[in-house]
């Protein structure tokens, strides 16, 4: 491991790349309210932060990333478009052991704000990590969940099943559950099949917050559910080989395109353009890796684009990461919204990897 | 000269339950001293020296290494240790103190038979009241990582000590997860277990720790192993 003066020498490094970059920096407080991170990730970022708390001030927590204060403060009154970075020690849980698994390391990140051009500012990001990390030689993987994303909409169904499988792309065992179930492939259950044909058994007393209206307005979707025609077995044998589709970037979009789904086009054409964005910043897209199933499980507020750039050994983290979350600006931005891409690299494994070499 | 500690409960049934199961492999547990004095003996293997404890202690006991084995809950060790495969091994099942932690919610809810009728309730509960389903737990790691790989969205755990099943009807949750051996506490409290609700059928085991010191104990460890027949 790295002794800490050296990732931070790096860390700077990096950031001063960021800001020849045209970036702003910005140091956000280590202590986070704890309310808006758990509102966004649930009880998945209450088992990987440090929470604690404060008199006044409430739940707290260290801060687990970056994105979430920066998307803030930008939505609180930045000028736009905006390019932002930073550089500090984030702060996980870790529930199980190995060197990989560090408990407090830095982050140098650089995110970009700009509605004009999100298929350039996403080549942007992604050049700028590639070059800033070409000395490494690390394998760089793309996919672009927008993609997933225009593939579940385009389902000729019923629009409660679509916005289930959305949901749900970011948990893969679930979706193919729901996938499964809506083509008739595996059966409903029992109970749901009694409760459809008898209605709501009388008896047990009604008890908790939740209503027996919220109850009937779900009975009502599950009827309309059984009523609806199943998603035809070609449509999931689509959706499969869309999901498990990896080949060489300047491949993806005609492998797409083979697929033969009717609502791919659009985003295929957004890939296309980022492809070409990228090759433009001289990024050879014959090397790198396009995943359609890439970052679909880690958090879920990634909703384009998306990226890694990992090292040989398979025990190591990501070196860098990112993509865009225009869902999450909207999220924060209580009703504004603006598309935005970024990403981090970790300084204290570029060091390793440095002093490897 | 060092021993080989063995942590057992130290009161109720779960520690006669132990002490016979060690009795009918020939080796007698017992308690010494007063009545309220926590010492034991062991007869009938060498080099083994009785510690009583909490039951809820021994998993941490274990991982520290302060005890050698110890006898607890599969659902204890799973939830209070992290990695609990790097730190203990399982010795042997020993056929009682058998408990199932699930998840059960309001009998009244017809629609909500399966996760996936959770997952599903979850989401409109959170659209309807602003905030995620709560479910009342003790065992977070466990259920945590269990809804986390079934892929449910939408809920949070809400810690609770005990009378979980008392949660709901006070408005303090909306569904809990607990352990229950004959489910007759739920059905008292109007709540019904999910179909595909089992997160760990628990049940007493002995536990081997891997962060003890066994330098020296290497022998009368397969000694008792061999006895005990695991």
């Amino acid at each position: 491991m790295a002794s800490k003066p050296r990732s931070r020498e790096i860390g700077e490094r990096l950031l001063g790349a960021f800001l020849r970059a045209g970036a702003a920096e910005v140091t956000p407080d280590i202590l986070q309210p704890a309310e808006t991170l758990l509102d966004l990730y649930g009880e998945d970022i209450r088992a990987r932060a440090y929470v604690t708390s404060d008199p006044l001030r409430g739940e707290m927590m260290l801060r687990p990333d970056f994105t979430v204060p920066v998307v803030e403060a930008h939505m609180a009154g930045g000028a736009e478009p905006a390019r932002y970075c930073y550089m500090g020690e984030v702060f996980r849980r870790q529930d199980h052991r190995g060197a990989a698994r560090a408990n407090e390391y830095l982050q140098a990140g650089y995110e970009v704000f700009d509605r004009e051009d999100p298929e350039a500012a996403d080549a942007e990001v992604f050049a700028l990590f590639a070059r800033l990390l070409a000395h490494l030689r690390l394998t760089s993987t793309i996919g672009d969940i927008g993609i997933l994303r225009a593939a579940v909409e385009g389902i000729d169904t019923i629009a409660p099943r679509k916005a289930a499988l959305a949901r749900h792309i970011w948990r893969p065992r679930r979706f193919h559950g729901l996938l499964q179930r809506y083509a008739g492939i595996t059966p409903v259950p029992g109970g749901r099949a009694a409760l459809l044909s008898a209605g709501a058994p009388e008896g047990a007393p009604w008890i908790g917050l939740r209503s027996p209206e919220e109850m009937a307005a779900r009975i009502a979707v599950l009827r309309a559910d059984a009523a609806a025609a199943p998603i035809p077995t070609e449509v999931v044998a689509q959706l499969d080989a869309l999901f498990a589709l990896s080949c060489p970037a300047e491949e993806a979009p005609a492998r797409l395109s083979a697929l033969g789904i009717a609502a791919l086009p659009p985003a295929i054409a957004r890939l296309e353009r980022r492809l070409a964005a990228m090759a433009a910043r001289g990024i050879d897209t014959s090397a790198l890796r396009f995943e359609a199933s890439h970052g679909r499980t880690t958090m879920e507020y990634y909703d384009g684009f998306v990226f890694t750039f990992t090292a040989a050994d398979p025990a190591l983290p990501p070196v860098a990461s990112g993509g865009r979350y225009d869902a999450l600006t909207r999220f924060l931005g209580q009703g504004r919204e603006i598309p935005a891409v970024g990403g981090v690299i970790r300084p204290g494994l570029v060091a390793d990897l440095e002093a490897q070499a | 000269m060092s021993a080989i500690k063995l942590g057992v409960p130290s009161k109720g049934r779960l520690m006669e339950k132990t002490f016979d199961w060690f009795a009918e492999r020939g080796i007698r547990l017992r308690r010494i001293g007063s009545e309220r004095e926590y010492a034991g003996a062991v007869d009938g293997a060498e080099k083994v020296e009785l510690v009583l404890l909490s039951a809820g202690e021994i998993p941490r006991e274990l991982a520290a290494g302060r005890i050698h084995l110890g006898v607890t809950g599969s659902d204890l060790v799973r939830d209070k240790l992290a990695d609990w495969q790097t730190l203990v091994e399982e010795l042997a099942p020993m056929g009682f103190g058998h408990a199932d932690l699930i998840i059960a919610v309001p009998a009244c809810w017809a629609d909500v038979d399966t996760l996936e009728d959770l997952d599903a309730a979850a989401h409109a509960f959170r659209a309807a009241h602003g905030h995620r389903l709560r479910i009342a737990t003790k065992y977070h790691r466990l259920v945590r990582e269990f809804l986390t790989r079934e892929g449910i969205a939408d809920w949070q755990l809400v810690d609770s000590q005990g009378a979980t099943e008392g949660t709901v009807k006070n408005l303090t949750a909306e569904a809990i997860a607990d352990i229950t051996s004959s489910g007759e506490t739920l059905r008292a409290n109007h709540l019904k277990i999910l179909s595909d609700g089992l997160i760990h059928s628990s049940q007493a085991t002995l536990f081997a720790s891997r962060m003890a010191d066994w330098a020296g104990l290497e022998a009368p460890r397969a000694a008792l192993i061999a006895q005990l027949g695991v």
